[in-house]
């Protein structure tokens, strides 16, 4: 698979460079990629889902070292791997199925018969495990090993028993790798249309008449603000800008087009407007386990804000931003230094950049980091199990796919 | 005067005395030199405190107790508790503040003969500062001494018992008063006089005149009341009352509420008599209609053309007014110190027409120059502090003077609050702030604050070892100058923005802030920002320390930012400077929905503020409203 293994150097390439923005696009890009791996993955006859696995796993592995602080990246391969067992655990449980209504029909195979009180056991089992704990985005990573090998083991010793189920067999990987590929597919389908059913829930939040302020620019805000203004509602909304990069410039500019009351101001004056703001709405980089939320640089100080005046901050942030892991230490190790030359300019600095102190070091460092770590002491309080209980949902049926964490500030 | 006198003498001292009040105020009532003292303090007292009270520098927040360290005879621990009393209430706004602190690194000791009405002004800077009245106790100890026992007059509800210490322990007070210390009171007060006289008026005009009248009406009021001996002085303070302004006046230090531009009939009125004809910008915010909003560069040139022109306009003033316009001149301490240069120059060469006095022309004029400066930029609370000051100097010169003398006065008085309210002051704050560095400190600024500069440099040149971390915001960038000052100075900085404020909080240990005024609820109003820094710095546990000198206090009190503010240039916020790639807004400024708010101040709320240091030591927030009260007069006086 040369034309796969150039598709994955291309885009560790675009993500050691950090040259796709945004973890939508991130997260779209990668599904479509290992999309790609999975389809031109030759399956063997058996454990097919182990050798599937096997293959997104080590593509995953890849993109996850080229950008560790893009955590939808790891999302998604972990989402493609969750697909690629519930797919195959119920082809299993179906064939299982089938197998036993034939054991039951035909009694002349004794040993078969035997097997598969044994068989169905396993995977009874296995189902029932997967069912009694809540499948939730730690439970996909724990259960890795188990969830993999016993319906391979139990379905390799099947198959070895005799060749009648062969063409079974054979239509079965066939048809494990479509179904897998088709909820790849709706994966897809449903990261590109994040943003929509986010903004479906505008109108439940935005009232009439109601200042908002929110800070940089996110494209989930901004869906969500444009929703709520085309369903008659009028508001205002602060932008603060979100220096270094002031992406605020172009999230007012794209709302003062569609006709929504904006007003721009600096970073430095979120805490002089946020008694008159109503709420907060946000975008985020990344939803961490412990309901902690990784988010474009400056929104720790909007939500302390946001705490003193007890104004709500609402963190908009699709599926695939929902990251499984705890953040240790997330100010350092979750983020990125920018070049300093957004800050200052080289050319009117040069000269101050050679001064050393007696040790040698420089005298001047700029720090221009792209994250800012809010915990969830500052978001959630009461409401933290409510989020919980959202992130849990969508992780059952996997069609909830947008979440919207509204974590009051009320205490 | 009477009618307000009497209620005064009896229930102020329970109303008015709560927060720290030194015990050693006790002295002046005992001497009845008391109020002269304050006013023009005696050449002799001086001469002696000054040795005993150069008290080093010591930096302690507010410690009423530590006046017990000023020289006592022990003859008069008696009297204690009335003095205490007294003094703290009854003088509240002219500590006299003596030579006690630090004569040694204050410049007005140079400032030659002028002994007496230096030691009257100069706000000290000391560590006891803060407890108003503890100077006087220093100052006068030649003339009589009291101790009190430390933390007497710490509890508001020591006042009443000590009323009633006042009645049983007058008679003995009017005994210990001996023939000697009569006799250096009479000679102290001749003094005084001749001082008075001697310089012109440079003393407190209300001096002199108030010590002589002040000993007659206190023999008089002595009479009807049974109190004697304390009650002459309470008369006499309150005759010191009496330089105080007049109801009328007093109404009017009462600082009027502002204009309200979304006011149309007065703001049409305030455009008639407007020099500088500003555009009003187009998209105006509406929560912040009630502030001025213009279009920024429009009037320059048309004000520069005029420059020869107009007429009433003094030259130093005009130029002022247009450094104020372009933004040259910014910072509150630099904006005043210009200001009252300017008026220095229009106090030389005015000259007084014809059938007018001196003290009504002048003050209209000055009004009419403040108005053009405020229609250059809105006043700073510090300059409308010296504002103030200035006119009720003007308004104190007694008629007596001549033109010549006036202007003389008014001269050296600007001088004197420029060198002590401000030079002074920093310095005193620079050697306070200093003793909070230690090595390995990572400092915090933001922005640039010409008082944590200085203190950061004194740091430097003292040789700790420290990290600053300069944080800085659109639009103005004023951080990128002071970093350049500090790394060409040798200084280990870190730059980064508003947003990053809390990732880099985490290795801060101390968080140095300017401000702007700070508001008696302990509200401290600074550049914008500010509030989101001392925020920031307050949930991560790390001290914030604002550094603000004493005359930019202001017994208004603000609760948010957006009722008194001031709206900078709005298309600064559009363009990025040095960033030409961003330029998102540049097809839609003149969109009907867009806004652009350039705020320039906010109001940090004291919970957020460890300390404040001022030229009076450091306090808490808390003790603001304290400063305010007792010193404020005095910031009119000096």
């Amino acid at each position: 698979m040369p034309d796969v293994q150039a598709l994955v150097n291309d885009f560790l390439n675009k993500l050691k460079k950090r040259k796709i923005e945004g973890s939508q696009a991130t997260s779209r890009q990668t599904a479509e990629l290992l999309r790609s791996v999975i389809s031109q993955q030759r399956v063997p006859y058996n454990n097919q889902a182990g050798a599937l696995i096997d293959a997104v796993k080590a593509v995953g592995e890849q993109l996850i070292a080229a950008n560790p602080v893009e955590l939808a990246v790891g999302n998604i391969v972990r989402r493609v791997l969750h697909i690629i067992r519930e797919e195959d655990l119920s082809l299993t449980t179906a064939a299982m199925a089938g197998l036993n209504l034939s054991a039951v029909s035909d009694d002349e195979d004794d040993e078969e018969r035997d097997d598969l009180p044994v068989l169905s056991a396993a995977v009874v089992a296995a189902a029932a495990r997967s069912t009694l704990r809540p499948p939730s985005l730690q439970t996909l990573l724990e259960d890795m090993p188990d969830s993999a090998a016993i319906p391979h083991t139990s379905s390799s010793g099947g198959d070895s028993e005799g060749k009648s189920k062969s063409a079974d067999k054979s239509s079965r990987s066939r048809k494990l790798k479509h179904d897998v590929i088709e909820a790849v597919n709706e994966l897809i389908q449903d990261i590109t249309t994040c943003h929509e059913q986010i903004a479906e829930q505008a109108v439940e939040h935005i009232h009439q008449n109601e200042v908002i302020l929110t800070l940089g620019s996110s494209r989930t805000v901004l869906e969500f603000l444009c929703a709520a203004k085309e369903k008659k509602r009028s508001f205002r909304v602060f932008v603060a800008e979100g220096a270094p990069r002031y992406q605020g410039h172009l999230l007012a500019k794209e709302l003062v087009a569609r006709g929504l009351q904006t007003t721009l101001i600096t970073d430095s004056a979120v805490f002089a407007m946020i008694s008159r703001v109503n709420m907060v709405i946000v975008g985020a980089h990344a939803v961490m386990a412990n309901g902690g939320v990784i988010a474009p640089v400056g929104l720790n100080m909007v939500a302390l804000a946001a705490q003193k005046h007890a104004v709500p901050f609402v963190v908009l942030a699709g599926s695939h931003k929902l990251c499984p892991l705890y953040p240790h230490n997330p100010e350092v190790l979750l983020n990125e230094l920018r070049s300093p030359s957004e800050l200052l300019d080289f050319g009117e600095f040069s000269d101050c950049l050679d001064f050393r102190s007696v040790t040698g070091s420089p005298l001047l460092h700029v720090v221009n980091p792209t994250f800012d770590y809010v915990p969830p002491s500052l978001l959630v309080c009461s409401s933290l199990t409510r989020c919980l209980e959202l992130r849990w949902k969508e992780n059952v049926d996997g069609e909830i796919l947008e979440i919207l964490a509204q974590f009051i500030t009320s205490c | 005067m009477d009618p307000r006198r009497a209620p005064r003498t009896v229930s102020d001292p329970k109303v008015r005395q709560v927060g720290f009040f030194a015990p050693g105020a006790a002295i002046p009532d005992r001497s009845q030199s008391g109020p002269p003292d304050h006013i023009s303090s005696l050449p002799p007292t001086i001469a002696d405190l000054s040795p005993s009270g150069a008290n080093s520098l010591s930096p302690v927040m507010i410690p009423p107790p530590r006046h017990a360290s000023a020289p006592l005879s022990p003859l008069r621990r008696d009297t204690v508790p009335v003095g205490s009393y007294n003094a703290s209430d009854f003088m509240p706004a002219t500590s006299p503040t003596a030579a006690t602190s630090s004569s040694d690194d204050v410049a007005w000791v140079g400032r030659g003969g002028r002994a007496g009405a230096a030691s009257s002004s100069f706000p000290g800077g000391g560590f006891d500062m803060p407890a108003a009245s503890s100077v006087p106790a220093s100052g006068l100890t030649t003339v009589s001494v009291v101790n009190l026992p430390p933390g007497l007059s710490e509890k508001a509800g020591v006042a009443a018992e000590l009323q009633n210490d006042r009645t049983t322990h007058s008679k003995p007070l009017k005994e210990k008063m001996t023939k000697a210390e009569r006799r250096a009171l009479q000679e102290a007060q001749r003094a005084a006089k001749a001082a008075a006289k001697a310089e012109g008026g440079k003393a407190p005009p209300a001096s002199s005149g108030a010590v002589s009248s002040a000993n007659a009406k206190s023999a008089k009021a002595a009479k009807p009341s049974s109190q004697k001996n304390d009650n002459v002085t309470v008369a006499a303070s309150e005759k010191k009352g009496s330089d105080r302004p007049p109801e009328k006046d007093r109404k009017k230090d009462v600082p009027q509420p502002r204009m309200q531009y979304d006011d149309k009939s007065r703001v049409e009125k305030a455009k008639k008599r407007a020099v500088v004809k500003q555009t009003e910008a187009r998209n105006r915010v509406e929560l912040f209609r009630h502030l001025p909003q213009y279009e920024h560069g429009t009037q320059l040139p048309d004000l520069e053309s005029k420059f020869f022109q107009l007429d009433p306009m003094h030259p130093a003033v005009y130029k002022v007014g247009l450094q104020y316009l372009s933004g040259d001149l910014c910072g509150g301490n630099a904006r005043c110190i210009a200001m009252l240069l300017a008026f220095q120059e229009v106090i030389k060469d005015y000259s007084t027409p014809p059938e007018k006095t001196l003290v009504r022309d002048l003050t209209a004029k000055i009004g009419s120059y403040v108005s053009f400066l405020i229609e250059c930029r809105p006043l700073s609370i510090s300059m409308g502090n010296a504002i103030r000051f200035l006119k009720n100097r003007i308004a104190k010169l007694p008629l007596t003077f001549s033109e010549s003398e006036a202007k003389a006065t008014l001269h050296s008085d600007i001088d004197r609050f420029i060198n002590e309210k401000i030079i002074l002051a920093d310095k005193v704050i620079v050697k306070h702030a200093v003793t909070k560095i230690r090595d390995g400190d990572v400092l915090l600024t933001y922005g640039s604050s010409s008082a944590v500069e200085m203190i950061l440099l004194h740091a430097h040149e003292l040789g700790k070892q420290f990290r600053v971390v300069v944080v800085d915001s659109r639009p103005k960038l004023e951080g990128k100058l002071l970093l350049r000052r500090l790394v060409g100075k040798g200084i280990s900085c870190t730059y980064t923005h508003m947003n990053a404020v809390s990732y880099i909080m985490h290795e801060v240990t101390r968080v140095f802030l300017g401000a702007s005024s700070v508001l008696s609820n302990g509200t401290v109003y600074s550049s914008v920002g500010t509030a989101c820094v001392a925020m920031v710095a307050h949930a991560f546990h790390v001290p914030v320390l604002v550094c603000c000198e004493a005359y930019k206090f202001h017994e208004r009190v603000q609760l948010d930012s957006i009722c008194s503010n001031e709206l900078g240039d709005p298309d600064a916020i559009s363009k990025v400077g040095g960033r030409g790639e961003i330029n998102f807004l540049d097809g839609c400024a003149n969109s009907e929905n867009l806004q652009l708010l350039n705020l320039i101040y906010d109001a940090t709320p004291s919970d957020y503020v460890s300390m404040i240091i001022t030229d009076y030591g450091m306090v808490p927030p808390t003790s603001v409203p304290v400063i305010v009260r007792e010193y404020g007069r005095e910031h009119l006086w000096i």
